[in-house]
């Protein structure tokens, strides 16, 4: 036993022995990495791999649905967010007045200056050729009234402003009413050439997208610009071609500005025009020019009012507050925000009529829900259910078909003046006007919303055990102690639960407003479909829209935290 | 606690007891007889919307069939009844076999951002239905859907979406997952598994899912006021007209038939749901 070198000690022996194999699988395990699945990768990736093909097939099923969601509804409700701030349309009507307004200092007291009045000229007459002028109007009537016959009045005159320099020049020359005067004028002898093909074809084909000529957007800047537009509405709004189009009369407006200003303009163009525009460019000078101001004031005075500007200027930006601070009653001035006049502060009144109503629906369900709720979860459960069916039926049937019995119950003529009269409570010529006001909401939405009351309460009120309020009596507790004390503290989650549920169900309501409520019983909602269907002023409905879903939002995730959203119950 | 009195209970005792069910006799009143009071209503032999002296005697001359005739033969009627047959199935089709798709998938354990898909799915239900029908409008102008048959049938899919998901992943939480890895065992393809073992045990919560779906659409007002035109005028629109502008009593025996419709869809869903309860083993019997 002293000689330890020989070959009984078990690390010398060479053989297979159990201890040798776990040795050997534990050095292998070392050398190999971790444990490994039947296919021979490691079991910890494989474990991996199929979790991941789990969840790519659970989304995988949930995608369509999501995508049909996003379209159909998340883009809508994004899209009205959008136009409650969305305002180019006096960026896009009127570019050239907004860049030129931008140095305009509205606290001046006057009217801007002539290269102003110049800019909105061009603007004023391509919107009017494009129709875009009443539209403009009508935006800005919303924050000025009067602004909207000022725009209609004066994009009638456009024409004539235009006309009082094409008639010069074709007085010159008449070869400037001739449409062909103006292409070989102003195109480019490549889209000439298409435009000849695409004529001959008749295919039906588009027509080539007009192209300037090289060279005469340096010579003639305003005159290219106007005319490219004008070229561009013949092709795609009307479907012409510019060749056989006499042009606008605010191109031959143009053209004068840019001859006066560049009288060797004719150096750029040869052949016949060269000579038509050296003779126009001489006597350009002695042309009949009144001031665009002038000419403005002359179509209105109100073009003198500074405020008009001011609000042209306050609302350039693309996108504005202007509609959420109408929406609270403010307004946008250039002097920044102000209250609403006196006579116009309505929305604050109705959402705070809104608020009170829901909240006066709110309690009367809590009131009327509670003893049935308590009745029904202390019942048997046969009497219960059967009673259950007395509320689960009103909750089923059509809304409608519900606002339409309040409509007959509660008229003059309706059934409960009747019996009112005849038990003789009321005089036949003094019955009760229950219906268009306030009272005819209230006690029609209440009845509506009261199985949304009941129901959440019930679910609650199911889970208090009957031992406590026993174990607090036989404490010598009243009734009354027993049931305020140990019974109602365990049903508020149910109150609070039912109470939510209700209050945002109610704030958004439209149709039972809209038809018993009159004009004292209606809520927010009610003139959004207001401003969607009859006033048109959509950014206005799409503020409101958004400060509604804002609370409604908020409100629901109160009820996420207090109920859990996945607990909404259907009955 | 019962409802039944004890044996000794005090005379105040007694008292509020009846009391108390006086007050839940007359809110069970309020409920249910408004629905109730429109049903003889819609039998008047005169275009009044109270009770004849006529009918009060039961005399048979006061009652008649007359609304009910020209709810069956107006043609505005007609198309509007037409057009709910045509939209609501439809989307009621849409909104089953996407829902029914994705609530399987929501049940899979392990899905990434279960709480904001499950936000986006249910969100057409938070949202008030002025403002869905005010953003639906602004946007299906855009996109050249207004007006259209097809813009509707969107819409009220969306609606209806939220309650097929509600009801058919309610149903999924009680199926037992070892069902399907069984059939799979046993050589059934996901979509044989799917068909033969897990849709037959969760049809009673589709179907509920639907039967929700199809009367959001067809009781749907506001959105398809907004969204549709008048070639879509469904009943409940043409009911809201007739309400606002000329009431008519036809009114209430159209009002009639949507009862009886609400009475056999709520004895459906509640057939239904015992019967899932029965086959989960929730109940007895």
């Amino acid at each position: 036993m002293t000689d330890r070198t020989g070959t009984t000690g078990p690390d010398a022996f060479t053989g297979t022995t159990p201890d040798t194999a776990i040795r050997t699988a534990d050095a292998e395990e070392r050398a190999a990495g971790p444990m490994l699945a039947a296919d021979g990768r490691p079991l910890k990736r494989s474990l991996n791999r199929a979790l991941r093909a789990q969840k790519l097939r659970a989304l995988a099923l949930i995608a369509p649905l999501l995508i049909f969601i996003l379209v159909t509804f998340i883009a809508p409700i994004a899209d009205m967010l959008f136009r409650s701030v969305e305002n180019d349309i006096v960026s896009e009507t009127l570019p050239r007045t907004t860049t030129a307004l931008q140095d305009w200092d509205h606290t001046s007291g006057e009217a801007p200056n002539e290269d102003v009045f110049r800019a909105f000229y061009y603007d004023m007459a391509l919107a009017a050729q494009r129709k875009l002028h009443t539209r403009l109007g009508t935006r800005l009537n919303y924050e000025v009234t009067g602004i909207s016959s000022l725009f209609r009045r004066t994009g009638r005159d456009m024409d004539n402003m235009g006309e009082v320099y094409m008639d010069q020049f074709v007085d010159l020359d008449p070869a400037w009413e001739e449409p062909a005067t103006w292409v070989a004028l102003m195109a480019s002898p490549d889209w000439i050439a298409d435009q000849a093909d695409w004529q001959a074809a008749d295919s039906g084909a588009a027509e080539p997208a007009f192209a300037l000529r090289d060279g005469v957007g340096a010579a003639l800047p305003r005159t290219a610009e106007i005319y490219q537009d004008f070229a561009r509405f013949i092709q795609v709004e009307d479907g012409d071609s510019p060749i056989g189009e006499e042009p606008w009369p605010v191109v031959y407006t143009a053209l004068y500005e840019d001859l006066v200003a560049n009288p060797s303009a004719a150096g750029s163009f040869d052949g016949e025009v060269s000579g038509l525009v050296a003779a126009a460019a001489e006597a350009v000078q002695g042309f009949e020019a009144p001031t665009m101001k002038a000419a403005f004031l002359d179509s209105d005075e109100d073009w003198a009012d500074p405020e008009v500007w001011a609000t042209i200027q306050a609302f350039s930006p693309e996108y504005t507050p202007g509609y959420f601070l109408t929406a609270v009653d403010l307004k946008k001035t250039p002097d920044g925000v102000a209250a609403q006049p006196e006579d116009q502060q309505i929305y604050i009144l109705l959402f705070k009529r809104t608020l009170f109503l829901s909240l006066t629906i709110m309690f009367s369900c809590i009131l009327l829900g509670y003893p049935i709720a308590y009745l029904l979860s202390n019942l048997p459960l046969r009497t219960s259910n059967l009673l259950m069916i007395l509320v689960l039926l009103p909750f089923w049937t059509s809304l409608l078909v519900r606002t339409s019995a309040w409509k007959v119950l509660l008229q003059q003529q309706g059934v409960i003046n009747d019996i009112l009269v005849w038990l003789g409570i009321v005089a036949d010529g003094n019955r009760l006007v229950m219906i268009n006001n306030q009272f005819g909401t209230i006690v029609a939405m209440t009845h509506i919303l009261l199985p949304f009351m009941i129901l959440p309460l019930y679910s609650v009120l199911k889970t208090i055990p009957p031992s406590y309020v026993r174990a607090a009596k036989s404490l010598g507790a009243t009734n009354w102690t027993a049931f305020w004390r140990v019974y109602f503290p365990q049903s508020v989650p149910g109150i609070g639960a039912g109470s939510i549920l209700v209050f945002i169900l109610s704030i958004g309501y439209y149709i039972t407003p809209e038809l018993v409520g009159g004009t004292t019983g209606t809520f927010i909602s009610n003139r959004i479909a207001y401003h969607i269907s009859s006033s048109l002023n959509w950014g206005l409905a799409a503020a409101l829209g958004s400060i509604l879903l804002a609370v409604v939002l908020i409100l629901y995730w109160v009820y996420d935290k207090i109920v859990g959203i996945d607990n909404v119950s259907l009955g | 606690m019962s409802m039944e009195l004890p044996p000794y209970a005090t005379v105040g005792q007694r008292i509020w007891h009846y009391t108390f069910l006086v007050i839940c006799g007359l809110v069970l009143f309020f409920l249910i007889a408004p629905i109730l009071v429109i049903i003889p209503l819609s039998f008047n032999a005169e275009n009044f919307f109270t009770f004849t002296p006529g009918m009060l005697a039961f005399d048979p001359e006061a009652y008649s069939l007359k609304h009910y005739r020209d709810f069956f033969t107006n043609a505005n009627w007609q198309q509007a009844l037409r057009n709910s047959v045509q939209i609501a199935p439809v989307a009621t089709l849409l909104s089953v076999s996407l829902g029914t798709l994705a609530a399987i998938g929501l049940s899979a354990p392990h899905v990434p951002f279960r709480r904001a898909i499950m936000a986006i799915l249910i969100s057409p239900m938070i949202v008030p239905l002025i403002i869905s029908a005010a953003g639906m409008y602004f946007f299906y102008s855009r996109i050249g859907l207004q007006g259209t048959y097809i813009g509707v049938v969107l819409a009220h899919a969306a609606l209806g979406i939220p309650f097929v998901i509600i009801t058919v992943t309610a149903t999924l939480v009680g199926f037992d997952r070892s069902l399907t890895r069984a059939a799979a065992n046993l050589g059934a393809g996901p979509v044989r598994t799917f068909f033969r073992v897990q849709m037959p045990l969760i049809l009673p919560g589709v179907i509920s899912g639907g039967l929700f779906a199809f009367i959001t659409s067809f009781d749907e007002v506001v959105v398809v006021l907004f969204v549709g035109s008048a070639g879509q005028k469904t009943l409940p629109w043409q009911m809201f007209t007739g309400l606002r502008e000329q009431i008519s009593p036809t009114i209430l025996a159209v009002a009639t038939i949507l009862v009886v419709i609400s009475i056999a869809l709520l004895t459906t869903v509640e057939v239904l749901r015992r019967r899932s309860e029965r086959l989960r083993g929730m109940s007895p019997g």
